[in-house]
């Protein structure tokens, strides 16, 4: 399972926020995560989505980063969406219901359209 | 100085034996040559060294006679002669002296007028004799100074070469010790065997530490004629060379006599009817001898007086195998019971050697049979047994024990795979064969589950899972890793996660434990779900995923207490249903 140190790009234009994860999300990115959504919920975008296509490992400490950021985002009043998650990690976003409060997309187009619309 | 010239040259030998208390230690300071005749002088002067004075009697050389080693003169311990001496200041007459003393009779006897005490550090370390002056005078009150002053002067000297003597047989008497130490290791190390036999489908192993003294433990393990295969565990009573030298005749006797006698009972007999006549008084061996089937697992033994050893039996308790016999060597004419049992799939017959039982925490409690076999019978089929005794006896006797006699164990344990073949030919009532693919061990360490994770994928690899199960299989593992790293063991990188995987054919196994201690079982079913409204809102903590998702993701979950902790164990179905993820 190769699963190199989280790595978190950012990419910001009007009024969209996409927070790129690639590799693990486990305790490790505790620090990143929350630096790189707080920065870009600082611009006080109208949506934050959540890139997980390159994310290869998330484990229970991921998840509670995730639910952290969730919280960080709905204080701000930011609708998160996310995309690109392996059918292993939609099954446990459905689990945890975290998917109730982080609407799933197929894709970027599907998570900017969607997110627009609600 | 006539006088000065008459004392002698002295050396000190070891004490004739008349003395009580310290005969080796005791040394009687004799002259050396004949320096005159003794014509020419009746009774030279002598320099005596005895014991100390608080050690009892003080024995004393007297005369020089020529060519020999002079009489001895024993000052016993009542002798008042020796009250005089001790608190005399400087030469002692003994022309002169009204003492009830048998020393001072037997020293006047042998010639001797003056007794110079030799005291160094306030004691009574010997004694300058000497007989009537050379020139026929009286001794003068200027030879009783120079006495004085050369007794004052001699009597350090002569403790200086007590003590240097004292020692250097000490460090001859250990010197022998280590040598001897080294020949009884020796001895064991070549008659325990250096390669154990391992029939398809069985695992057997021992474990031998001797104690710094070496006791008589020994093992073996060979086959017979007949294709079976003998198991010994034995102990000389006694410890060194001599019982090294037993129980390498015993290990030869017993070799000898199963190549044609095969049966345990029969060769316990033999053996014993070859020992006894040639064996040191109040030395015997016991032993347990036994013939395994490797086919069938039939184990047919005999004891001779040996602690009896155990069988897990995988229920969670440890069956004792008996068999009545007195040890060897003590009597002859002795007959041995035998009894059989067979060895199933999974279980593993114990034998061990008294050193296990019968160590001592440091408060003297014994580690005692009792705990041994209660630590047999709950260990897990497949957890090391060698490894787990020792463990619970290094925390019995905690750190810096000194081991007190030979540790031996020998485990002749079944593997799963034999089971199969076994099983199979035994029909219908064959239990389901459990294999075991992965046995690890890591070191709690955060991010460590993916170590695990990895390992495990690797195991399950040939089972043929389909991708989701799989991904849903490393999730719980990692999960269950990181609870056992975090929860169990409190991410001490020194503590232990024990992972093994296995399984029946028909479902798959993992369970993963902590050496956290002994705490209460948490009950799966009563643990809170996690609410993630609640999380968001902040009235839970964000975490407290693991447990639920690890059920989430396998068929089954429980956890159990294990010995030095908990596991968790996860069982998935290989049956094809997915799981239902509620």
């Amino acid at each position: 399972m190769p699963s190199d140190a989280v790595r978190i790009a950012v990419r910001q234009d009007a009024g969209t926020a996409v927070v790129a994860i690639a590799g693990r999300i486990d305790a490790s990115a505790d620090e990143p995560l929350r630096a790189a959504v707080d920065g870009a919920l600082a611009t006080t975008p109208q949506r934050l989505i959540l890139d997980f296509s390159a994310m290869d490992y998330m484990n229970s400490t991921g998840i509670a980063l995730v639910v952290g950021l969730l919280g960080r985002a709905r204080a701000t009043q930011t609708p998160v969406g996310a995309y690109g998650l392996s059918p292993h990690y939609q099954e446990i976003f459905r689990i945890t219901r975290l998917s109730d409060f982080l609407p799933l997309f197929d894709d970027e187009a599907g998570a900017r359209a969607g997110l627009a619309a609600a | 100085m006539t006088l000065a010239r008459t004392i002698r040259r002295v050396i000190r030998r070891p004490a004739a034996g008349s003395v009580e208390g310290r005969p080796a230690a005791v040394p009687t300071l004799q002259p050396a040559a004949p320096a005159i005749p003794a014509p020419a002088i009746p009774a030279g002067p002598t320099i005596e060294g005895g014991p100390s004075a608080d050690a009892g009697a003080i024995e004393v050389a007297a005369g020089g006679t020529a060519g020999e080693t002079p009489g001895t003169i024993d000052i016993t311990e009542n002798d008042p002669l020796l009250g005089l001496l001790q608190s005399s200041v400087g030469p002692v007459d003994l022309e002169g002296l009204s003492l009830d003393s048998a020393a001072v009779r037997d020293l006047r006897a042998a010639g001797i007028k003056l007794v110079v005490p030799l005291i160094s550090q306030g004691e009574l370390i010997g004694t300058l004799n000497l007989g009537p002056r050379l020139s026929e005078q009286d001794y003068s009150s200027d030879d009783r100074r120079l006495l004085e002053s050369l007794a004052a002067q001699a009597a350090p000297a002569l403790r200086v070469g007590q003590l240097v003597k004292e020692q250097e047989a000490e460090a001859r008497d250990r010197q022998k010790m280590e040598q001897e130490l080294q020949v009884a290791q020796l001895i064991q190390r070549n008659f325990l065997p250096r390669q154990l036999p391992q029939p398809e489908g069985w695992r057997i192993a021992a474990y031998y530490r001797p104690a710094r003294a070496v006791g008589g433990d020994f093992y073996d393990c060979f086959a017979l004629p007949d294709g079976r295969l003998a198991v010994v565990i034995g102990d000389v009573t006694d410890k060194g060379v001599p019982a090294a030298l037993v129980m390498a005749a015993t290990r030869s006797l017993i070799r000898a006599s199963a190549q044609r006698l095969m049966e345990p009972g029969a060769v316990l007999e033999r053996v014993n009817e070859l020992l006894c006549p040639d064996m040191p008084e109040k030395m015997f061996v016991t032993c347990f001898y036994a013939a395994l089937d490797p086919a069938d697992g039939t184990l047919r033994f005999a004891n001779a007086g040996h602690d009896l050893p155990y069988l897990r039996t995988g229920q969670g308790s440890a069956a004792e195998l008996r068999a009545r016999g007195m040890p060897l060597g003590l009597m002859p004419g002795m007959r041995y019971d035998e009894a059989e049992l067979a060895v199933g799939p999974g279980q593993v017959a114990v034998l061990h050697s008294d050193g296990v039982a019968e160590a001592h925490a440091p408060d003297g409690t014994m580690f005692g049979f009792p705990r041994l076999r209660a630590l047999v019978g709950r260990l897990r089929a497949d957890e090391p047994v060698v490894e787990e005794v020792l463990d619970e006896l290094a925390r019995f006797t905690g750190p810096g024990w000194e081991q007190e006699d030979d540790i031996t164990l020998v485990t002749v344990e079944r593997t799963a795979e034999t089971a199969k073949t076994a099983l199979t030919a035994s029909g219908p009532a064959a239990a389901p064969i459990v294999r075991t693919l992965l046995e690890t061990t890591i070191p709690s360490q955060a991010g460590n589950e993916r170590l695990t994770i990895a390992q495990v994928a690797e195991a399950v690899a040939d089972l043929g899972l389909p991708a989701a199960r799989l991904e849903d299989l490393k999730t719980a593992v990692g999960e269950g890793t990181m609870n056992a790293i975090e929860h169990g063991n409190g991410n001490d990188p020194s503590k232990p996660v024990h992972v093994r995987v296995s399984t029946d054919g028909s479902q798959l196994t993992v369970e993963i434990a902590d050496v956290g201690g002994d705490r209460p079982v948490p009950d799966p079913d009563a643990l809170p779900v996690p609410d993630l409204a609640a999380k968001l809102e902040g009235r839970q903590t964000p975490r407290g995923w693991g447990l639920f998702l690890i059920r989430s993701m396998v068929d089954e979950m429980a956890i159990r207490a294990v010995p030095g902790g908990h596991a968790v164990v996860m069982t998935m179905r290989l049956d094809g249903r997915s799981s239902d993820a509620q």
